[in-house]
């Protein structure tokens, strides 16, 4: 048994925000309440610091089947618990592509194996994310995939949408699509404004991804189904989750630390810059920054896409999109979010928890019976990231060396302690 | 006070002192060119990698030209015949030359950036010769040089750019390098090349539609090739650009008789350019090639040679060749 004492529970789905105690036995909450006492248990002293049910991350690459040079479930994951994730959704873009059950049962298996925290497939929509046919989806949520998506690329056409979305409603899965029209992509590398002309980099315009939220919101519209936005970034984008959230659609959106940290007039010659969808403008980050703390933003979700360093180490529009982010979303969120004033430390913990929690249609919170699944974070330990001492395969973050206050202290996943600071 | 330079990656991040000290310095290699013997000892000892990872034919010979004439060797590293075809890293690639022990690396490469990623790894300087739709530093020198001559003067000029403004590296480095000395800068071509972000790049620059509007009164006219190589949207129809856009005796007429023209070369006769300008008495495009060799002359003196002499104290290179 463990027992946490002394620290500040915040809890969003009661909206509890109290010093207490919790008692866990086996992979479950025994109880919840102050002072609590036991003998011959493992006693936790979270004096100083904040318990918030376990984090969940809708969205990341463990690369694994296929991409192990650049990440496995095993480096992934343990990743993830330094960052304070309990449970984390992989994409489907592995080498194959998860788009049948055999490779979630293989992912399913390999990360009850070797996981330091709980893994939860996201299946490809249609086969091999080509966007042409659907994919074996109901044989893949009995395997165990909670959502579907064709990350990377977006659902290819309206129709195949529309196909996709009807079959996930009978199932009661969302729907999660990367949201970018490719002809006006067009083998962009940055986002499109003064800084992409200043560099001569090529432009993506904010427009490649609105236009594709617009059409999705369309069509969910037709269907009724559930669907979530990834990684959102552009103010337009948000306009069409709100609408659509006014006319009490199933529409939700994620954002991702470094779109509401970074903007992309911080762009230089250094492929640690490079992501998709690119770093928005700062007016743009303003709106997602607004989202975040009015509600129409769901969760923040860490996009973590690793790339071993000899495919990044190259000329900038050679390098593949993305960058690593387990370790640094609870840090960037307590420095860019809440010690601003932007948003408060309840609604921080949601954005972790609860918000994707409804996302994926499940519930989320500490109390008896519940999983023991518990991050415990500080607000003032003050510490360096570096990438040298992740235990991820890669290291392409942009705030590698960058000093934080705020760290997770304790990753506690079914009752096990998987990260202590 | 000038700080001295370790590479040359772009204009934008020079002073106009800076600037100004290079056109300085290139003063006496023009003159140098019209001596029967052109070779000195300045750079004998020294070699310069060439790495032109894009195609080039003219910066290419001109460097080359630069380095022997100041009696440096030179290795050579082209596109077609480079590693990178079979699949090697830029950085390998750059690693292997440095290998060699080269005193400084002239590079072209069509990713935007590749100068500043490899001056960032390597321990020797680098020069642009070209990087993608990013800066063309020695061409936006040579240009001024060309201009100043013409002119005595390179402050407070109206210039006037034509073309496909977006795809230029050219342009990019003209407005960075003329705005320092207060040009005024019109940009004008097909409104999908001319952006308006391009008018944050540095002060005073405007874009106008129209070329007759765009040629009143300017003093400098940059006629830019259209650069179809760089272009992922369908070219535009060649008779409709000359319709709009190609620099005629007439259209010339409206900016006067002083007006200098310039082209980067190489240049498509009867596209931007009517013949009859480009080889009329406004053109100054063999006065650019010439500068050109000055130019890159004075750079890898300065670059390349600088460790073995005081900055600020010119080539010298009367005493040293003789």
């Amino acid at each position: 048994m463990l027992l946490i004492k002394n620290g500040r529970v915040l809890d969003p789905s009661s909206n509890t925000d109290a010093t207490l105690d919790i008692l866990v036995d086996g992979p479950r909450i025994l109880r919840v309440g102050p002072d609590l006492t036991a003998s011959h248990v493992e006693i936790f002293d979270a004096g100083g610091m904040i318990v918030a049910p376990g984090f969940i991350d809708l969205h990341c690459h463990l690369r694994e089947p296929g991409q192990e040079l650049s990440e496995t479930i095993e480096t992934g994951t343990r990743a993830a618990a330094r960052g304070g994730f309990t449970a984390v959704c992989t994409m489907p873009n592995t080498q194959p592509v998860n788009d049948n059950a055999s490779v979630t049962r293989g992912i399913v298996e390999r990360s009850a194996a070797a996981g330091a925290v709980r893994v939860w497939p996201i299946g490809a929509a249609s086969v091999g994310s080509k966007g042409e046919s659907l994919s074996e989806i109901a044989a893949m949520k009995e395997a165990g995939i909670v959502a579907v998506s064709d990350d990377g690329k977006p659902v290819a056409t309206a129709r195949l949408m529309r196909q996709v979305m009807d079959y996930c409603r009978a199932l009661d899965l969302p729907v999660i699509d990367h949201c970018e029209d490719r002809s006006l992509f067009a083998g962009g590398v940055m986002r499109e404004g003064p800084r992409s002309i200043r560099l001569g980099l090529r432009g993506i315009p904010a427009q490649s991804e609105s236009i594709c939220v617009g059409r999705d919101v369309e069509v969910v519209t037709l269907t009724g189904a559930r669907l979530h936005i990834a990684h959102m970034s552009a103010r337009a984008s948000l306009e069409y989750v709100r609408a659509a959230k006014q006319q009490g659609l199933q529409v939700t959106c994620e954002v991702t630390p470094h779109h509401f940290t970074l903007i992309d007039e911080d762009v230089r010659y250094d492929s640690h810059y490079k992501m998709n969808p690119p770093l928005a403008s700062g007016e743009d980050r303003a709106a997602l920054i607004e989202g975040l703390a009015d509600g129409s933003v769901d969760a923040i979700a860490t996009d973590h896409a690793p790339h071993h360093p000899s495919s990044k180490d190259v000329e900038f529009d050679r390098a593949p999109f993305g960058i690593i982010g387990f370790e640094t979303a609870l840090a960037l969120a307590l420095s860019e979010l809440v010690r601003p004033g932007k948003i408060s430390l309840l609604r921080l913990v949601e954005l972790f928890t609860t918000g994707p929690a409804r996302v994926l249609g499940i519930e989320r919170k500490i109390a008896a019976d519940e999983p023991a699944d518990l991050t415990i974070f500080s607000t003032d330990q003050v510490w360096t990231y570096r990438t040298s001492e992740s235990p991820s395969k890669s290291r392409n973050s942009p705030f590698d060396g960058r000093e934080f206050r705020g760290a997770s202290m304790a990753t506690i996943v079914a009752g096990k302690i998987v990260y202590r600071r | 006070m000038l700080q001295r330079l370790q590479h040359l990656l772009g204009i934008e991040d020079l002073t106009r002192e800076q600037i100004s000290f290079i056109l300085d310095q290139a003063k006496p290699f023009q003159e140098f060119h019209r001596h029967p013997l052109k070779k000195l000892a300045t750079l004998r000892g020294k070699t310069v990698a060439l790495a032109f990872f894009e195609n080039s034919t003219r910066t290419r010979i001109s460097f080359a030209t630069a380095a022997a004439r100041l009696g440096a060797d030179t290795m050579n590293l082209q596109a077609e015949s480079s590693s990178l075809k079979k699949g090697e890293s830029l950085l390998d690639t750059v690693w292997t030359l440095e290998a060699m022990r080269p005193d400084g690396i002239v590079i072209r490469h069509s990713s935007s950036g590749a100068p500043e990623f490899i001056a960032q790894r390597l321990g020797i300087p680098v020069v642009n010769a070209g990087d993608g739709t990013h800066e063309h530093p020695t061409q936006a020198l040579l240009d001024a040089l060309t201009v100043r001559d013409r002119k005595n003067t390179l402050d407070g000029l109206h210039v006037t750019i034509l073309g496909d403004i977006l795809h230029s590296r050219v342009a990019r480095s003209n407005i960075h390098l003329l705005s320092k000395f207060g040009a005024h800068i019109t940009l004008c071509g097909p409104a999908m090349w001319v952006p308006r972000e391009l008018e944050s790049l540095a002060p005073n620059v405007r874009r106008v539609s129209h070329i007759d509007e765009a040629l009143d009164g300017a003093d400098v006219i940059i006629v830019l090739r259209v650069q179809t190589e760089r272009m992922h949207e369908p070219a535009l129809a060649p008779e409709e650009y000359i319709l709009q856009f190609q620099l005629t005796p007439e259209r010339l007429r409206l900016a006067g008789k002083d007006a200098l023209v310039l082209h980067p070369g190489p240049m498509i006769r009867g596209l931007e350019i009517d013949p009859s300008v480009a080889d009329g008495p406004q053109s100054c495009v063999l006065d650019q090639v010439t500068n050109g060799l000055a130019i890159r002359m004075a750079l890898l003196y300065h670059l390349v040679g600088g460790a073995a002499s005081e900055p600020a104290s010119g080539p010298g290179m009367a005493g040293k060749d003789k």
